[in-house]
């Protein structure tokens, strides 16, 4: 089992098909029980009451969104380099899931930010570098819709992924320099001292599990409508030429 | 290369008035930033730095579909892929033809528009020095932006899409070498910082911008 084999579609096609509902299933379980356990089995803080309960959605949330895109440029690498046209699809198809996922770290983190802080939005440095990381979303996603021509959107969106991964890390240190955090470190980690206590983490591991769980089947499920759109079009094109 | 960077500087000096419109522009911003946030001295003072970096970058981004697009429509641009010199030279010439048309006036202007801004005396080396450093890098980036989106019809509104994300870091460290020159605080690290871009972008970003003029003309 190697990633070249599902650079044919059909062969795609045919284990996703199959490891789709399992995917699914198993996201929608972990997910369950994850929010199930976080919302309604652990005790309020001390601190922060019930508002810490969003903690569930938005860590998950925040780590998807910054790991979607590190998907999206290993994807565009395999196309630039190997020609891999399924890797690029599911680029194109992560886009709009990293986007959604960084709209809800944004907004849970307004929602906990106005009770907690007084105010929905402060120029934190983790909060404009994931505003930065949105408006870079939206470039890429903007550059595949402008152009017409498949394989040349799938090139120039993937440079554009290449320069733009290195920009937005650029960003991600250039914004600490320019303002002093409000945002609390890592909530978790294998060996800070402050992290979330172990009544909080567990249940935030498993909430991760499965919004990574849930990405996974939004992609193969984006990425087997594009693999269909494209034969679709071939399809017309077809009988356009007949 | 000199034959290249002489043409394009002599089209822009020429057609179309491209020179002076980004450095109308940049005047233009300037002048309505008092307007809007009102005359006090101190308050336009505080965010001048901010104020003539944006003003800079949206001045130059004003002119950057003007690097390939001309050339993309008429052919030119294909002769050059065939030429004998590398294309990822032709994208640091038209680069380098940009920054001198572009980033240099608006250089050269910024401190007769600080004192507009009513910017501390403090501020004035480093605002010019800081702009000589950084718009460089503005110019190379543009030119990787106006690369991507040559082949488009209407590609103005998505090349400040793509490119105004990419000039965020180097708007940081510039305006904030700025601010910190008229605070009086040492102002190497953001100088140092922005430097770096500029190398960074004019070493990696030609062969960026070759990659994708190669695309859009296949």
């Amino acid at each position: 089992m190697s990633i070249w084999e599902y650079a044919n579609p059909k062969k795609f096609m045919q284990t996703s098909a199959w490891a789709l509902p399992w995917v699914t299933g198993l996201a929608v379980l972990t997910l369950i029980t994850g929010l199930v356990w976080g919302f309604f089995f652990t005790p309020d803080d001390f601190r922060m009451g019930s508002t810490v309960k969003i903690i569930y959605i938005h860590v998950p949330a925040a780590i998807m969104a910054t790991g979607t895109w590190f998907m999206m440029l290993a994807a565009s690498l395999i196309w630039l380099i190997r020609r891999h046209h399924v890797s690029v699809l599911a680029a194109k198809a992560a886009a709009p899931v990293g986007t959604t996922m960084t709209l809800i770290g944004l907004f849970t983190g307004a929602i906990w930010g106005q009770p907690m802080w007084g105010t929905w939005w402060a120029w934190d440095p983790r909060l404009t570098a994931f505003l930065i990381l949105f408006l870079f979303y939206l470039g890429y996603m903007a550059l595949w819709e402008a152009i017409e021509d498949p394989d040349t959107a799938a090139d120039l969106t993937s440079v554009l992924c290449l320069v733009g991964s290195v920009f937005a890390i650029i960003s991600r240190y250039a914004v600490l320099f320019w303002n002093q955090g409000l945002h609390q470190g890592s909530s978790l980690s294998m060996d800070a001292e402050e992290h979330v206590s172990d009544v909080y983490a567990w249940p935030l591991w498993v909430a991760i599990v499965g919004f990574g769980l849930l990405f996974v089947s939004l992609v193969l499920i984006r990425t087997r409508t594009e693999i269909r759109s494209r034969r679709l079009r071939a399809l017309e094109a077809r009988e356009r030429m007949a | 290369m000199t034959a290249l960077l002489l043409r394009d500087l002599t089209l822009a000096l020429r057609a179309g008035g491209g020179f002076g419109l980004s450095l109308a522009f940049f005047l233009i911003v300037t002048v309505l930033v008092p307007f809007g946030v009102g005359p006090e001295g101190g308050v336009l003072g505080r965010i001048a730095p901010g104020i003539l970096w944006v003003g800079a970058l949206l001045a130059c981004l004003l002119s950057l579909d003007r690097i390939f697009a001309l050339d993309y429509e008429d052919g030119t641009l294909d002769l050059m892929a065939t030429a004998p010199i590398p294309l990822e030279t032709v994208t640091a010439t038209k680069a380098l033809a940009h920054w001198l048309t572009t980033g240099l006036p608006l250089t050269l202007a910024a401190p007769a528009l600080g004192v507009l801004l009513n910017l501390p005396t403090a501020g004035f080396s480093w605002l010019t020095l800081s702009l000589a450093v950084g718009t460089p890098a503005l110019s190379m980036i543009g030119a990787f932006g106006a690369a991507l989106t040559v082949g488009l019809k209407r590609g103005g509104l998505l090349l400040s899409l793509l490119v105004l994300p990419l000039y965020i870091p180097t708007l940081i460290f510039g305006a904030d070498c700025v601010r910190r020159g008229v605070e009086g605080l040492p102002t190497t690290t953001p100088l140092l910082m922005l430097l770096g871009i500029t190398l960074g972008s004019v070493a990696i970003l030609p062969f960026a911008a070759a990659a994708a003029i190669r695309v859009n003309l296949r």
